[in-house]
């Protein structure tokens, strides 16, 4: 398997709303072409009729009664927030 | 009694002092404190001690105990490692994104935990999001093994594991996604047990890898583990994915018997294979010979995809860790690293607020996720994970548990693994199968290797955590390794 490119990281960077030094780039870009050229061995297996397994649980949809239950109060809510105004938390301009 | 005493009981033997009123929960919580306080400052379990709080609740159990009132864990102080939250007490998960993260509410375990009497002593170090074997991807300070100071303890549970090692705690939670409480429990000569996934509630534990995650106990023997996670297992309607099964009386469970006779133990072959150390192999191939002597069958068996286990977790693992760890974005808590817009400041405050191991993993998951690579990475991990869950189904229908090492090796050297990442990894090669497959596992300590502790693993079908701990007590009756302590208590004991 190739090594990834500076642009494959950058974009995955992207993706993942990751800042990322330049030096931190050219490193991972080593270590996961690293870890990926290994993780790439399952590929030997065949599983061409082998359904995917997406949980360790029996369960399916699981319900609850449609009722209200105490929950936290705004101010518990909000009491970690970098940012609070009139009861609401307060991020930076999204518009111009 | 003397500190160094109290710390080395057990939570059973305490608790019958406290019962019989020859002992009192605040002078066995400040016994600990006082430890925590000598030692803590070379070990660095700890990322918060609580120890005002602490004492309020021995007092508070003292009173009710005077009241004629009891309860399993009444006045017997406990750590909680700092992945899991607990009310108006600061909860890290070792990362500085949540460096004042202050939780308006209690884990499902820790009110259970509080319901039963505990005293909470404090939070222990982690890596960072729970994300590591060694504890030294924690933002703070890395952790020290009580056997070697020079040593990790493991982890990513590597806090508490160190904690109870060195008496510093009566017991621990812990978190296990890949083995995460299995694998430091052994690095540091404790018992360490993952449940069956769903068996324990995970409100309140902050999101790793949520089809793998699962919180455990971290105990000095086998019987404190039973009495632990019979307090924290069962069905919580906050946790969709809790199981609602019967929670066995694991502590009646154990019984007496020493004998194993009816028990058959399959030794998967694939877990012995060349790159484990000498000292871990013999010391594992003792223990099998002693439940041998005991009456069990031992068989060997084959667990075909064994070698497949690290490239499909670190792929789904990473994969559902880069979607958890979407949430901190400098809004609704955490850190947030203000710069010229809202784009640039999400950019920033992620940039700042994790570690280089979460950044990492994140790349890593975000990446198995992505349009192109989706199919040839992350279904492709799905599918090969229903593979090794064939295998293990396949192994429960002729034997009762699996027997092999927790580690391939004994606790390794701070700073020995940290900047290669995939050696790192393949720490983890004994203990990730089983989240995958989402059972049940213990390890126990069984003897040494260069002065170092190994542990013994054993796996079980779901929800057979009972059949474990009973086959584990066994064990531990013929044995004595649970009794051993690390030289640095000695030190400390002679000094007073």
């Amino acid at each position: 398997m190739p090594r990834l490119s500076l642009q494959e990281v950058e974009y995955i960077a992207q993706l993942a709303r990751l800042g990322l030094s330049d030096e931190e780039k050219e490193l991972l870009r080593e270590q996961l072409s690293a870890i990926l050229e290994y993780a790439a061995t399952i590929n030997q297996l065949n599983t061409d009729d082998v359904e995917p397994m997406t949980s360790a649980l029996p369960l399916r949809n699981v319900m609850r009664a449609d009722s209200t239950a105490p929950g936290l109060t705004p101010d518990e809510a909000l009491r970690n927030a970098p940012a609070v105004q009139d009861g609401h938390f307060c991020v930076q301009a999204i518009l111009e | 009694m003397r500190t160094t005493e109290l710390c080395d009981l057990s939570i059973h033997a305490a608790l019958e002092l406290l019962r019989r009123r020859a002992l009192s929960a605040l002078e066995l919580t400040r016994a600990h404190l006082e430890r925590i306080a000598a030692l803590d400052g070379r070990l660095h379990a700890y990322i918060t001690v609580t120890a005002e709080m602490a004492l309020a609740q021995a007092r508070q159990a003292d009173e009710r105990r005077a009241r004629g009132d009891d309860a399993p864990l009444l006045g017997i102080p406990v750590a909680i490692k700092d992945v899991i939250c607990t009310r108006d007490v600061r909860t890290t998960c070792g990362s500085r994104i949540l460096e004042n993260f202050v939780p308006p509410y209690d884990a499902t375990v820790v009110t259970r935990l509080r319901e039963a009497g505990a005293v909470l002593l404090g939070k222990t170090n982690t890596d960072e999001f729970a994300m590591g074997s060694s504890t030294e991807h924690s933002a703070f300070f890395p952790t020290a093994n009580p056997w070697d100071l020079a040593r990790v303890p493991g982890g990513s549970s590597g806090g508490s594991a160190a904690a109870v090692a060195a008496g510093c705690a009566m017991g621990a939670l812990g978190s296990d996604t890949g083995g995460s409480v299995r694998q430091p429990a052994a690095l540091c000569g404790i018992v360490g047990l993952k449940p069956t996934y769903g068996r324990v509630s995970r409100y309140g534990l902050v999101a790793h890898g949520s089809s793998l995650d699962q919180i455990g106990v971290l105990t000095r023997d086998v019987r404190d583990a039973a009495l632990l996670l019979r307090v924290i297992a069962g069905h919580d309607p906050r946790d969709a994915t809790s199981l609602d099964a019967p929670v066995p009386d694991y502590v009646q469970g154990l019984g007496n018997e020493t004998d194993l006779r009816g028990v058959k133990i399959g030794v998967p072959k694939e877990y012995f294979i060349s790159g484990i150390e000498a000292g871990v192999e013999s010391a594992v191939r003792e223990a099998l010979r002693v439940m041998k002597g005991a009456g069990a069958e031992v068989v060997e068996i084959s667990l075909p995809h064994t070698q497949y286990g690290i490239p499909i977790y670190y792929l789904i693992a990473t994969a559902e860790a880069s979607s958890n760890l979407a949430r901190y974005d400098g809004v609704r808590y955490g850190l947030r690293a203000e710069d010229t817009d809202m784009w640039q400041t999400l950019f920033r405050t992620r940039a700042l607020g994790f570690g280089r191991e979460v950044k990492r993993r994140i790349m890593l998951g975000t990446y198995a996720l992505s349009a192109g690579y989706y199919d040839a990475y992350y279904l492709k991990a799905q599918k090969a994970r229903t593979l090794l869950r064939q295998d293990f189904e396949r192994a429960f229908q002729q034997v009762d548990v699996l027997a092999c090492p927790t580690t391939p090796d004994v606790a390794f050297r701070i700073g020995q693994k940290l900047d290669d990442p995939l050696q790192m990894y393949l720490s983890d090669v004994f203990t990730v199968s089983l989240n995958l497959v989402g059972m049940c596992g213990i390890s126990v300590p069984c003897g040494f290797a260069g002065g170092l502790p190994v542990g013994l693993q054993l796996m079980g079908p779901p929800l057979r955590e009972d059949m474990l701990l009973r086959i584990a007590y066994a064990y531990q009756q013929r044995t004595d390794w649970h009794t051993h302590r690390p030289p640095l208590s000695i030190q400390i004991s002679a000094g007073g």
